[in-house]
């Protein structure tokens, strides 16, 4: 399992957009990619769930990813999340 | 006549009847069915149809509204097909031998109350998504067709509030406005609203009342007042300060694109100013060729702490991308003064406007200096940057910042970090002292940037917030600082580099005009300036009534 923080630079925070294009980037990769804020989690798969953790801008959350591709999903996940001012 | 009073989202001006929003409120009823299957058969093909139906809107939404708007019903589809919801759904139908309509309702209903249960208002709003997709799979599942809201004769269609696939479904050219008792300011059908330059109101409350229906009213979406069987007066005064606005508008957003060149033929830099990368859009929607001054004091005044060199990488970093091979030009630090941040523990001083600031603070403290550094040289791989050094008064400074620049470019190198070649290094010209040495400065440097706020306040010797009864004295056209703003440009020209105007001076539209015959080479003004600057210098000829022009330098 690769883990990595990052802190969310949209005003907006992780809502159904952003979230939306998140779980499409995931999709790409065959390792399951978890978002988890404080003690709640939900993994890029599961949409609502996702938007349902209310992550808001200056949120520090951590991003699990685990599976087979982990170790180029979790630094391509990094990226595209910095890329597109997340 | 009657005046309501709501919250105008967005602006603009329309009148003609009310129209009321009606709903077919199907009642979903629970029914225990015998082949479970069969039911999720009907569920899974209700959901194809509704993909099928959100890829069309996306597609017309894309046309009337833009990418960013369309992208809303792709984030449906992929909504219908959540693993939770989908989960949720199946679940009912088969363990509890469920109708699919009643499934959907309830599942619906159970996210929508996990959304509008949350803190944060932007998440509430979300609520009316879920709603909205289910209630799209319920319609399917009852085989009815989607109908167009917004009937047949144009109509200000009021409800207490509409989703963003109702919205979207309605013949734009029927709407003439929204009023909403309801509704939210985030809300994508705002939002939508907006887009489209459909006037709209929300939050009427219940004072929005269905015997309006049919009457005649009047809107102000800027204002929020909805006005029902207005009076002539009342529609004339509307009527007159929209038409004045719309063409205001209209002229300018004509210049959008328009290249910056006078009339002959000369081409200026016209750039925004920005303090925070929240403006960034404002600066891209106005067409700013690009970022003039980038106060980066931002980072460090919303910080509890030094921020650190990946911090501040990334914040440039991204300013840079989205402004592509637009120039940005970002100036270091310039706290100090009135701009106060604790952790620095700057002394207290009896005078801090001549005191310990700006690049006085840089090149005290080196390794503040040096981490700032680092971040923009990294950050300039990834775009158009130059760097600007605030409140310089002698060489020497000029010449100690570039040789720290030096040594930061060889430490990436060392550690093989990549950065652009040439970055264009320039300095503010904002003290007496500048202006004097300007023709020794501009040999040391690429471009001048004159900060009219601190050069006026030092060459007149008048604090612009002092005590009441200054303003007299602080005359913001006053000769001495216009003449100091010439002198600069023609040193910066004698020695062949460019020189422009990023104080508030430069958005003054009375004085634009004189800053062209003086030469200026680019003008970085607020974002909502930028339009109006562009429409007068391409109506300039700076060769013309030069003389006259420059008189008032006399």
């Amino acid at each position: 399992m690769k883990e990595f923080q990052y802190t969310i630079l949209d005003p907006v925070g992780m809502h159904a957009r952003p979230a939306g294009k998140l779980a499409k980037e995931a999709a790409n990769y065959q390792s399951v990619v978890t978002i988890v804020k404080g003690a709640k989690q939900a993994d890029t798969r599961r949409l609502m769930a996702l938007m349902g953790l209310g992550v808001k801008q200056g949120d520090t959350v951590a991003v699990r990813v685990e599976g087979p591709d982990e170790d180029t999903a979790a630094p391509a996940i990094e990226a595209y999340l910095r890329d597109n001012n997340f | 006549m009657i005046a309501l009073q709501g919250t105008g989202v967005s602006a603009g001006v329309a009148s003609g009847p009310i129209r009321f929003y009606s709903r077919k409120q199907a009642v979903v009823k629970r029914v225990k069915v015998a082949d479970a299957e069969k039911e999720l058969a009907r569920y899974r093909e209700a959901t194809d149809a509704a993909i099928a139906q959100l890829g069309e809107l996306a597609e017309k939404t894309r046309r009337e509204a833009g990418e960013d708007a369309a992208l809303l019903f792709e984030t449906h589809q992929m909504m219908l097909e959540d693993l939770d919801y989908v989960a949720a759904i199946t679940e009912l139908i088969g363990t509890e031998k469920v109708n699919a309509d009643y499934a959907v309702h309830e599942t619906g209903r159970q996210f929508a109350e996990m959304f509008s249960s949350m803190e944060d208002e932007y998440m509430r709003a979300r609520s009316a998504d879920v709603v909205d997709i289910s209630t799209r799979l319920e319609r399917i599942l009852r085989g009815e067709k989607t109908d167009d809201a917004a009937g047949s004769a144009p109509a200000i269609i009021a409800a207490d509030d509409l989703s963003p696939s109702e919205t979207v479904q309605m013949d734009k050219s029927k709407i003439l406005g929204f009023v909403l008792s309801a509704g939210h300011r985030n809300a994508h059908t705002v939002i939508l609203a907006r887009t489209l330059g459909i006037p709209a109101i929300i939050q009427l409350g219940s004072e929005l009342r269905r015997e309006y229906d049919g009457r005649t009213a009047i809107l102000d979406g800027q204002t929020g007042q909805l006005v029902v069987d207005p009076d002539e007066a009342t529609k004339t005064y509307l009527f007159d300060k929209q038409a004045a606005e719309r063409e205001a508008r209209r002229k300018l957003e004509e210049l959008k694109g328009q290249p910056d060149v006078t009339l002959d033929g000369k081409e200026i830099r016209l750039y925004a100013n920005i303090s925070s990368p929240a403006i960034l859009d404002a600066v891209l929607s106005n067409d700013a060729r690009g970022i003039g001054l980038f106060r980066s004091e931002f980072l460090y005044l919303e910080n509890s702490d030094y921020p650190t060199e990946d911090e501040q990488f990334a914040a440039y970093k991204a300013v840079l991308q989205r402004m592509g091979t637009r120039q940005v030009v970002i100036r270091t630090l310039d706290i100090g003064a009135d701009k106060k941040v604790p952790y620095f523990n700057l002394p207290e001083e009896e005078n801090p406007a001549l005191g310990m600031r700006a690049i006085r603070i840089c090149l005290s403290r080196p390794e503040v200096f040096r981490t700032q550094l680092r971040a923009l040289y990294r950050a300039s791989a990834y775009g158009n940057l130059a760097i600007m050094f605030p409140m310089i008064a002698s060489v020497w400074e000029i010449q100690e910042i570039k040789r720290i620049c030096t040594a930061v470019k060889k430490e990436l190198e060392r550690e093989k970090i990549p950065y652009a070649e040439n970055i264009p290094l320039g300095i503010m010209i904002e003290t007496p002292a500048s202006v004097i040495m300007s023709d020794k400065l501009a040999r040391e440097v690429d471009f001048f940037s004159i900060g009219t706020n601190d050069l006026t306040q030092y060459t007149l010797a008048v604090d612009r917030q002092g005590a009441a009864g200054l303003e007299r004295f602080c005359d913001t056209h006053h000769p001495a600082v216009l003449r100091l703003i010439r002198r600069t440009i023609e040193s910066a020209h004698a020695a062949g580099i460019w020189a422009g105007i990023c104080g508030e001076l430069a958005s003054d539209t009375s004085l634009t005009a004189l800053f062209l015959a003086m030469g200026a080479d680019e003008l970085s003004v607020s974002a909502r300036s930028v339009l109006p600057i562009r429409s007068i210098l391409r109506a300039t000829n700076t060769s013309q009534n030069r003389e006259q022009l420059l008189a008032a330098l006399d």
